[in-house]
């Protein structure tokens, strides 16, 4: 095998890849054959490297962990004479605020433990043997040879691995149901529908660790019985697909999928399926039913997959970070995972944030963090030392929650206690600046459209409360509103089918609950507190600190701004379209919301 | 021959080409509505009509598939896709001024085609690089930490 003293991995993630870094690679091996470096230094591809916020592409090198960023093509024969010819750093182009290796966000040291998220920006994906050097497959070996499909299942039930996919269920109990089924031929579904807004833990495993996942669920598969699998990944991710497609068939030609697996006798093959956009298709029944080739509309259950699934046979369904865990249980055994975390919800979770937070990203963390810890101590505090005004988590279908919660330890029951959930980890930090009427129809917005309209409370109620929110950011609201919007939330959660539509009114009932003074602003003072909704304010230049510079009057979009250049201007109500874009372009913050 | 015509049966052949290499499953059919919605840009009644006698299902069957999932369309797209992402975390994010300004801009609000056939502007969700949002798609290419003055630059390198 051939040597390598220095290996560089280039981060190939959607955004790298768009700012050139299949470009800068190819560039990068022309220079190294260039300066007669090519036998000694070594070209990977990983995902993503550093935080999201770097302006990439991003290039790691170890073994002495530089991480150069924003680099371009000419910036290489420099780069490459001084790292690699010469054996200095090229301080220039070194990331500036995070030195070494740390993926995304880093929870403070003593936080974080990363499971899942181990191997992510460590090894390269698309090469298995990467992911066999680090103890990969070790896990499946061990359950084929010494352990018994109960054996296994007990195993992850001692663990208390709960469903990552936002509802909680011990996954050692849904694949013990599953292999008491009754069925001709039994499936091993992942679902990789990653569609919660602000959500991106998942797409991260499948393009950085690809094979945890193929790994989970094999033993999945062994301990349930069953022998075709299909990982349901969503149209929007294409890299992700892609890299689950290409690890799938090296894993098939190492022999870990097929017939006979490592010669045990056990046989156990995985296909990747396409979504097509479609939000609902998370819900389990609804994903089947897509996988089948149908529309993805949920059916009632029970039955539950594991009786009656795809194609009508037992089926288990867990999602992407769920079976990535499978592996290190095994390994590392069941008291290990269940030592993490707090009460009932063992080992860690990731968490996605995003909104109004200085940094942005992912972290995984033990069970048990409070909400404060993530947003002070791992993002930050909240941008431009605004003041924190609510926190969503578990994306849509999630609650909003005021600064009084902060202090709530994260896991499965005290999130669903504070009418929230802890869904799939999706966090979105919002400052004072956010109205949460704003938010609520926004999120409704979201729902309404994503509705499949199979049940009425589903879509027509998301319909009738999206109204009456677009009523009063228009400053149309009624006072009776607020009661028809709180009944409308019980109707619609009591009576739908699925997750989607009892999740839908729980943006405006933890909104109606902990911000009611904003609501009772817009409907009886017609006035938006955050200085938000377009009907509810106006623009107005101030006199002192405008001076004449004529920069809006150039931008607005409507000409509605007027002035004699060094005087102050002044904006025409009746033209003015409330865009903001004046407000925004003005050097002397002149412009005032009123 | 007219153009209509000869489009109609490239799509005939683009479908069987496709059946032929992806089977005749059943559950074969959104992976191939996928192809036809790439190569085509939509997916055209003929294509429809094709795959209904190719994988023997009803041509409502095939429609309803079609229309239920936003990433299909049964509907011609202009020569660009804009996708803008309408997500929370890029709405607090700033997206709703950028939103506004590729809206004037372009002309169009979300779903529309210009006339001249150069653009489409659509909405997509979380594409899950919400780290850098506001973000837009524009073809296949992505674009993160938009600001509304970006914009007018972007669009002006697709002809």
């Amino acid at each position: 095998m051939a040597y390598f003293r220095s290996h560089v991995l280039i981060s190939v993630d959607p955004l790298c890849v768009e700012k050139g870094a299949y470009e800068l690679m190819d560039a990068l091996q022309d220079e190294l054959v260039k300066q007669g470096l090519v036998d000694e230094v070594q070209v990977l591809e990983t995902s993503r490297i550093g935080d999201p916020q770097t302006a990439g592409p991003d290039l790691m090198v170890y073994p002495e962990a530089v991480h150069y960023t924003n680099l371009t093509v000419d910036d290489l024969p420099f780069l490459v004479e001084e790292h690699f010819l010469k054996g200095r750093v090229a301080e220039q182009y070194i990331q500036e605020t995070k030195a070494v290796a740390d993926e995304e966000l880093s929870a403070p040291q003593a936080k974080e433990v990363r499971i899942v998220l181990k191997n992510i920006g460590e090894i390269d994906p698309l090469n298995i043997e990467e992911y066999i050097a680090r103890d990969g497959y070790l896990a499946l070996g061990k359950v084929l040879t010494e352990m018994t499909p109960e054996a296994t299942i007990q195993e992850i039930l001692d663990s208390g691995l709960r469903g990552r996919g936002g509802a909680g269920f011990p996954a050692g109990l849904k694949w013990r149901f599953i292999r008491s089924a009754e069925g001709e031929q039994k499936f091993m579904i992942c679902n990789a529908d990653e569609g919660d807004p602000g959500a991106f833990a998942n797409r991260r495993v499948l393009e950085g660790d690809p094979h945890a996942v193929i790994e989970g669920m094999i033993i999945a598969a062994f301990a349930a019985g069953a022998h075709q699998g299909y990982i349901y990944c969503r149209a929007e991710y294409p890299i992700a697909v892609n890299t689950m497609k290409t690890a799938i068939e090296q894993a098939r030609s190492f022999g870990l999928l097929g017939d006979d697996i490592l010669g045990t006798g056990f046989s156990f093959d995985l296909e990747v399926r396409m979504g097509a956009g479609a939000f609902v298709c998370g819900e389990e029944t609804a994903l089947m039913a897509s996988i089948e080739g149908k529309r993805g509309e949920p059916r009632p259950r029970p039955p539950f997959p594991a009786q009656k699934g795809l194609w009508e046979q037992p089926s288990n369904i867990n999602n992407v970070e769920t079976y990535a865990n499978v592996p290190q249980i095994i390994l590392n055994g069941a008291q290990w995972f269940a030592s993490l975390g707090y009460k009932k919800s063992t080992g860690t979770k990731t968490f996605s944030m995003a909104g109004d937070v200085k940094n942005t990203g992912l972290i995984e963390v033990p069970f048990g963090i409070s909400l404060r810890e993530i947003i002070y101590d791992v993002g930050g505090g909240i941008k431009g030392d605004k003041k924190f005004k609510a926190v969503q988590t578990g994306g849509p279908m999630g609650g909003c929650l005021p600064e009084t919660y902060l202090d709530l330890p994260m896991d499965y029951e005290a999130l669903a206690e504070a009418g929230s959930i802890l869904g799939s980890g999706g966090l979105v930090v919002m400052d004072e600046d956010t109205c949460m009427v704003d938010i609520a129809r926004f999120f409704m917005e979201f729902t309404q459209d994503e509705s499949c309209g199979k049940c009425t409370p589903c879509r027509v109620g998301t319909r009738r409360i999206l109204e009456i929110l677009t009523q009063i950011c228009a400053g149309k609201g009624k006072p009776e509103d607020i009661d028809t919007l709180r009944m409308l939330c019980d109707q619609i959660n009591e009576n739908s089918l699925c997750g989607l539509g009892k999740g839908a009114p729980n943006p405006v009932k933890s909104t109606l609950e902990h911000f009611l003074d904003e609501y009772e602003a817009h409907i009886h003072e017609k006035r938006c507190p955050a200085k938000v909704c377009k009907a509810l304010i106006r623009f107005e230049i101030q006199d002192g600190p405008c001076t004449g510079c004529t920069l809006c009057a150039r931008n607005c979009p409507v000409d509605a701004i007027s002035g004699e250049r060094r005087q102050t201007h002044v904006i025409d109500p009746d033209l003015c379209i409330k865009c903001g874009i004046c407000e925004q372009l003005c050097p002397y913050d002149a412009i005032e919301i009123v | 021959m007219s153009v209509a015509v000869k489009e109609g049966q490239d799509a005939r052949h683009l479908v069987r080409d496709l059946v032929k290499e992806m089977g005749h499953e059943k559950a074969e059919l959104i992976p191939i509505l996928h192809e036809i919605n790439g190569a085509l840009g939509y997916i055209s009644d003929d294509a429809i009509e094709e795959l209904s006698e190719q994988l023997k299902v009803p041509t409502s069957h095939i429609y309803s598939v079609a229309t239920f999932y936003r990433m299909l369309s049964t509907e011609p797209r202009g020569r660009h896709v804009i996708q803008f992402c309408e997500s929370a975390p890029c709405h607090v994010a700033g997206g709703r001024l950028v939103w506004q300004k590729l809206q004037q801009e372009l002309g169009l609000a979300k779903g529309e085609t210009s006339e001249d056939n150069r653009w489409t502007l659509l909405t997509v969700s979380c594409l899950g690089v919400c780290g850098v949002g506001p973000v837009m798609i524009v073809d296949n290419d992505i674009y993160g930490n938009l600001t509304p003055e970006q914009v007018p630059d972007i669009l002006s390198n697709y002809e």
